[in-house]
């Protein structure tokens, strides 16, 4: 939205999939002024106005930028809260001194945000709802005391009730807030419930309601300082060990675990020089993690000694405590820090296991995960025998739909001494395979005088013989 | 009389032995299958054999196994090194594609030991190292009366015992290798009785 200001003349809306249509999710003035409103659908929108430019609405990027200006908003007061999905509500008790007065705090607000393409609603008064009905309709501050005067006027949807309550309030003649509080309140909630009258209360101070501010996020970072630049790989093992035991605590108070570890290493000639290590399991235990850094300490050029270690976990999982059993385990523990280890040198991503796949077809029966992101599971059932290893069909000659009776592959001689089969296996139709575009396969085991086993194919849509693996 | 195959396989644990031939896989995932525990599989990325897990289910556990890629015959003999001295895997098994020179075969060697796990090299005919403990040569031997997985090894060489060869068989039942009793010995027998 930022991208397009809110006062372009062009209409313009972001849409989102909910409640199984593409509808309009927000909207900028020129659009509104055009009868739209979100949550209508897409294509009625854009029949009402052909010219409407609309573009996905990235909602995941909306939260995310509504936590950093929540992080923002703590240089004007220290509990700030998130009120709905587009709004930020900031408790001002005992900030306000720091300014000249109220207004200056609100037009500095209003400025940056503005500066920073936001077009913000703000509004201030006694009560959290006092300052949301404030906000919406047409901003200011309400003067201690004087937010029930100032509210009085507004419509009744300035009360954060949901659309339909508003409309049934409208249709008994209830426009304004002052209609609302001069009722009996008895009435009220016979006929709307009590929702209705907890948000007056609310709105004029007489229910307490409180803030949550959003808790800061764990941060993973440790630093080391150190007064006489060092050098030698034991010495900053040491401090890595230093670093790690604290950074383990706070993994631990957090219930979770590391899975990237990056060390940096601040030279005193102001070159830093980084360690990435990447972990087959969330760990958070020192004394496991400590020589799996061996490796990456010791491929780093020194210099003039260094001054400054900085440890952090870059990806973090998270990882709740268990209880310690004394069965099992350990070797688990040994295998996976064998697999970091491994993973160090040629990538945690070359370090692979096998995992059943439902496919006929020989070359996809199978599927190779990276054992670090990935369980042994499934159960291995072969149906009819299969070859040890596989390759690409290597073509030999042959004719007709027996397996030739002698043929030449790989620079041998070869004899068919027994062939078993055929086993017809069908191309899946549904997949693209450019290997498959030969059609059917008719897979023969044949075991040549020679003594080698081999698993051969014959195309009968597209006559020709080839080799595709090899048996024990 | 031939000496008893059980004595010579699996071979011995923390040493690096040898194998070649078209049967050396079958023999590798017999002695993984012996050995139990989990097996590293290091080899090279861009070899175009590829093992196919179905077909060694029958062999050896697919769950069981783990494949390490390295990008060339340095970093498969270091991962191995480093896998054979950790002890976590029971089995190293290693496709070479140049032959080992001294230093890097007694490095296995001594890793081997070290992690009491069982390191086996796959190489080409006439590739072998001098530090391997014991070399073998496995190739299938067509049978006429129908058993598909009969093969020839020869022990070609052995640091602490006697060479010989065996015909043997896999027994899919109890997932062994098994002796065939070999016809001329059971001839020179009947040769003997008479």
């Amino acid at each position: 939205m930022r991208a397009r200001p809110a006062d372009s003349d062009t209409p313009f809306s972001l849409t989102h999939l909910h409640k199984s249509a593409n509808r309009i999710y927000c909207l900028n003035r020129a659009a509104r002024a055009e009868g739209l409103h979100p949550g209508m659908p897409h294509a009625d929108a854009h029949a009402f106005c052909p010219d409407l430019i609309s573009a996905p609405a990235d909602i995941k990027g909306d939260t995310r930028f509504q936590q950093t200006l929540a992080r923002w908003a703590t240089r004007y007061c220290p509990w700030v809260g998130v009120e709905g999905p587009h709004g930020l509500v900031l408790d001002m008790t005992g900030a306000t001194h720091l300014w000249p007065d109220e207004a200056t705090m609100l037009g500095d607000m209003k400025q940056r945000l503005a500066r920073a393409g936001i077009h913000a609603l703000i509004g201030m008064a006694d009560t959290r709802g006092a300052s949301w009905a404030l906000a919406l309709h047409g901003g200011g501050i309400a003067q201690p005391g004087a937010s029930e005067a100032r509210i009085a006027r507004l419509p009744v949807s300035a009360l954060r009730l949901d659309e339909k309550t508003c409309v049934a309030l409208e249709r008994l003649g209830l426009r304004t807030i002052a209609d609302l509080t001069a009722l009996p309140r008895s009435t009220l909630t016979r006929r709307f419930g009590a929702e209705v009258l907890l948000r007056l209360d609310q709105a004029l101070g007489t229910q307490p309601e409180s803030i949550s501010p959003l808790s800061e996020p764990p941060h993973y970072g440790v630093r080391l300082t150190l007064p006489e630049p060092i050098g030698l790989t034991g010495d900053v093992m040491a401090g890595t060990q230093r670093l790690l035991t604290r950074l383990c605590e706070t993994l631990k108070e957090q219930e979770a675990g590391a899975r990237v570890l990056q060390l940096t290493l601040r030279r005193v000639d102001q070159d830093s020089q980084q360690v990435e290590l990447r972990l087959a399991r969330p760990l958070r235990d020192a004394g496991r993690i400590l020589p799996l850094f061996e490796r990456g300490v010791g491929e780093v050029e020194a210099g003039f000694g260094i001054d400054m270690m900085r440890l952090e976990a870059t990806q973090v999982e998270p990882l709740p405590v268990k209880q310690i059993t004394h069965i099992a385990g350990r070797d688990k523990d040994k295998l996976d820090d064998l697999i970091t280890r491994i993973g160090t040198r040629i990538g945690l991503e070359n370090v692979q296991r096998f995992l059943p796949a439902d496919s006929h077809i020989p070359e996809r029966s199978f599927s190779v995960a990276a054992a670090a992101f990935s369980e042994p599971e499934g159960a291995w059932v072969a149906l009819h025998p299969r070859p040890l290893q596989l390759f690409s069909p290597e073509p030999i000659a042959g004719r007709g739909n027996r397996p030739p009776k002698s043929f030449r592959w790989r620079n041998m001689s070869l004899s068919t001494g027994r062939a078993t089969g055929p086993e017809r296996i069908a191309p899946e139709w549904w997949m693209a395979d450019e290997n498959w575009r030969s059609g059917l396969r008719d897979y023969w085991r044949v075991e040549t005088r020679q003594g080698r086993r081999l698993w051969l194919f014959h195309t009968p849509q597209t006559p020709g013989w080839f080799v595709q693996g090899e048996f024990a | 009389m031939r000496p008893d195959l059980a004595d010579h396989f699996p071979p011995r644990a923390g040493r690096t032995h040898e194998v070649s031939g078209p049967s050396g896989l079958c023999f590798a995932l017999a002695l993984a299958h012996a050995r139990g525990g989990t097996t590293l599989w290091a080899r090279e990325a861009w070899a175009p054999e590829q093992l196919n897990p179905l077909g060694i289910s029958p062999y050896l556990d697919p769950a069981k196994l783990l494949i390490a890629q390295g990008k060339d015959q340095l970093e498969v003999l270091a991962v191995s090194e480093e896998a054979l001295r950790s002890g976590a895997v029971a089995v190293v098994v290693m496709e070479l594609s140049k032959p080992l020179d001294l230093t890097a075969g007694r490095r296995l060697q001594l890793a081997a030991e070290a992690g009491t796990s069982t390191g086996l090299c796959l190489i080409q005919d006439g590739m072998g190292s001098n530090a391997a403990e014991t070399r073998w040569h496995c190739a299938p031997r067509f049978n006429e009366s129908g058993d598909s997985t009969h093969q020839f090894w020869d022990l070609k060489k052995n640091k602490s015992g006697t060479l010989s060869m065996w015909e043997v068989r896999w027994d899919a039942e109890t997932r062994r290798i098994r002796m065939v009793s070999d016809p001329a010995q059971r001839q020179g027998v009947a040769r003997a009785a008479r």
